[in-house]
């Protein structure tokens, strides 16, 4: 009973939160949304805060969010400038930025003109009027709020978010791209983020999505991206995730494929003290492909954990999934990856492959595959590495006169290269190596780099 | 340039080197031969700083300083060189960049500067025509997927991009055939010059037909039983390595 009482308590303060926007949002004229928001909330009343005592949660405990009490932010308190964004943001190497400042789209700092006019690139917020126009076969139809309790919270309070489709046929050379800045305020705040990108057929384009935030008090960042790819589409997208050092991260990236569709997802998480992602890509045409790039470097006292599901719904599709972990200090880590074949899914052809190196004697690693597998003529392979950098490689390198924090940089740099090598996006894969390096020496007190 | 005074060395509490002496001056090739398990790689790693093994007695000095005291990577910058009985594989790291990075902390450790790509890499043509290298191993990751003799290659390829002063090979020649064989002495033997030295570790008295010493000594159960000339070599082939260890100990005796 007291358990219960706790966990109503939990939530109570989410409940009168919500009563309080539904009011002033009904002030402002309904939305065809409004039912989903509210629906969302019930789930996530009857879900309440996940506990370790569920499967997928075992090894993180959210307690910590759980406990707190955050407050809503309001849409244009925070004051942030473009130099915040300074390293972040990709300038005129993207063909356009949209600058979500705590959840809301925030114009000055976003730069649009330089898109081509067919492609829908804005706030969420002018698409949830009155009446739908379109998206509404789209937002919340795939990160399902009955499914999971922080997907539930996030569609509950959605009020802004970041609203991208490509019309069939659009080929976007630069990417776009997201950022998703957090600046804390005096109490703790909660921000949901959220992503719809919607691809028609024969698209290729590139979506970034940075989740930065500012240093000093504890936030809640609660995002949720989803993403409907159309037939014969291809998709890179990239999560980079380097909240504050206080946050609390939890996100959510549902993805649905129609046929013949590629999508390469790369998921970085580098900030933030309790990380939570979960990832869901359903291939439900035929033919389709999607490849999984993960890395999570942690440090200090850092927590990460990486859900995956890989849904193979129709034949001949094939995942590739490479999750590769760097641990240090304290930190723990989780990643369990799930892939699920269903009953038509013959031909299909999955490859998952989850690597950590951990840096030192106090970091944990829990890693688990699940395969569900009801076709019969298909091809899962999975393996599970947890290592130690080579005393022998370590010393071979400083007899050729490169240091021994060096060397370990080196080694570790190298262990990481192949996940970000896949990242197409030149930019930001040299902002990734170099972001990389410097965290390792940091971690490291390096008294020297190479 | 280098002196070994009564050096005890052992790993896990197992003593292997058990009171070496050895002297090397600038301008000399030595040799240092012996049976399996007498200690010959130990001595190279003691040398260039393993820290696998304790060293519990004795001293080595080179070039005037206590070289136990330096970090391997010191040692390195101080020029020595130590090609790998079994070179390791690094994936993910470039043969260029190793090299590079390598050749630009002990330029620096030298007191030059540093090589900008381009001169960088006019060093490194060079020597790959003379070696026999292919320019495509240089973007391949340091001997991921190299054999044996390719590996050798690549650290005789090292060492002459790095110019040793004193360069230490640990049966570098073991499981080459006879052209290999040729490429890595010719290496060697480029470097020979008054102001360097060469130690030579080796299981087989073939080596030494093409990097021919100035001084052979014979390792045996952790310590120096023999030294002598070219000569001694020649006859180790012809009686094998049990008569020295008897001659020694009735000499102790």
């Amino acid at each position: 009973m007291a358990a219960i009482k706790e966990q109503r308590e939990q939530t109570d303060h989410y409940f009168s939160a919500f009563s309080a926007l539904e009011a002033r949002r009904a002030q402002k004229g309904g939305s065809w949304f409004d039912a989903t928001r509210r629906e969302a909330m019930e789930h996530f009343g009857e879900l309440g805060f996940p506990t370790t005592r569920l499967e997928s949660w075992k090894y993180t405990s959210v307690q910590p969010i759980a406990r707190s009490t955050f407050q809503l932010e309001e849409s244009g308190r925070a004051k942030v400038s473009a130099k915040h964004l300074e390293g972040f943001a990709f300038g005129d190497q993207v063909s356009g930025t949209l600058v979500f400042v705590n959840g809301f789209f925030t114009p000055p700092l976003s730069e649009l003109t330089r898109l081509p006019g067919n492609v829908v690139a804005g706030s969420l917020a002018g698409h949830l009027g009155n009446r739908p126009d379109g998206f509404e076969h789209h937002l919340a139809r795939y990160a399902l709020p009955v499914e999971n309790a922080f997907v539930a919270l996030n569609t509950a309070f959605l009020e802004d978010g970041a609203c991208i489709e490509f019309p069939s046929g659009t080929v976007l050379e630069k990417p776009i791209h997201v950022i998703h800045w957090t600046e804390p305020a005096g109490s703790p705040l909660m921000i949901s983020p959220r992503t719809l990108i919607v691809a028609g057929h024969d698209v290729q384009a590139t979506v970034i999505e940075s989740y930065v935030g500012g240093e000093g008090a504890a936030y809640f960042s609660n995002g949720v991206t989803e993403i409907s790819l159309g037939e014969n589409s291809s998709l890179e997208h990239a999560q980079v995730q380097q909240e504050g050092g206080k946050a609390f991260s939890i996100a959510a990236l549902h993805t649905h494929q129609q046929r013949s569709s590629r999508l390469l997802c790369h998921n970085i998480a580098l900030g933030a003290e309790l990380v939570r992602n979960d990832v869901n890509c359903v291939m439900g045409g035929e033919g389709a492909e999607c490849t999984l790039n993960g890395l999570y470097q942690t440090a200090g006292r850092q927590h990460v954990d990486n859900h995956t599901l890989m849904d193979h719904a129709m034949p001949h599709c094939s995942s590739r999934e490479y999750y590769k972990g760097v641990l240090d200090g304290q930190s723990a880590g989780v990643f369990s990856g799930s892939i699920l074949v269903r009953k038509d899914a013959q031909k299909t052809d999955a490859i998952q492959s989850n690597k950590n190196l951990l840096l030192s004697e106090d970091a944990v690693i829990n890693t688990k595959p699940e395969l569900q597998i009801l076709a019969d003529d298909v091809r899962c392979t999975h393996g599970a590495t947890i290592g130690q950098l080579d005393a022998e490689a370590i010393f071979y390198l400083q007899t050729r006169g490169i240091g021994k924090a060096a060397a370990r940089n080196l080694l570790t740099r190298a262990f990481a290269n192949d996940v970000i090598g896949r990242v197409s996006f030149t930019p930001l894969r040299e902002r990734l190596e170099a972001t990389l390096l410097e965290r390792l020496s940091k971690g490291w007190k390096a008294e020297e780099v190479l | 340039m280098l002196e070994i005074k009564n050096l005890h060395a052992e790993i896990s509490g197992k003593k292997i080197l058990k009171g070496v002496d050895l002297k090397v001056n600038a301008g000399e090739v030595h040799a240092i031969m012996g049976p399996n398990g007498s200690g010959k790689s130990t001595l190279a790693q003691v040398l260039a700083g393993r820290d696998l093994y304790a060293v519990t007695e004795g001293e080595i000095t080179y070039q005037g300083k206590d070289l136990l005291a330096m970090a391997p990577e010191d040692r390195a910058r101080e020029g020595i060189f130590l090609a790998f009985q079994y070179p390791l594989e690094i994936p993910g790291v470039s043969n260029m960049y190793f090299l590079k990075a390598a050749l630009n902390t002990i330029r620096k450790g030298r007191g030059e500067a540093e090589l900008d790509a381009m001169d960088f890499l006019a060093i490194v043509r060079e020597k790959m025509k003379l070696l026999g290298v292919d320019e495509a191993m240089m973007s391949r990751a340091v001997n991921e997927g190299f054999s044996g003799g390719e590996k050798k290659r690549n650290e005789i390829f090292q060492m002459s991009v790095l110019e040793p002063r004193l360069a230490i090979l640990d049966e570098t020649d073991s499981g080459l055939d006879i052209d290999a064989l040729r490429v890595v002495a010719d290496g060697v033997n480029r470097l020979r010059a008054k102001d360097r030295a060469t130690i030579v570790v080796t299981h087989y008295q073939r080596l030494l037909n093409y990097i021919v010493p100035d001084f052979v000594h014979v390792l045996s159960a952790g310590r120096m039983v023999k030294s002598g000339g070219r000569a001694l070599a020649l006859e180790l082939e012809q009686k094998g390595y049990g008569w020295l260890e008897e001659e020694f100990e009735a000499a102790k005796a």
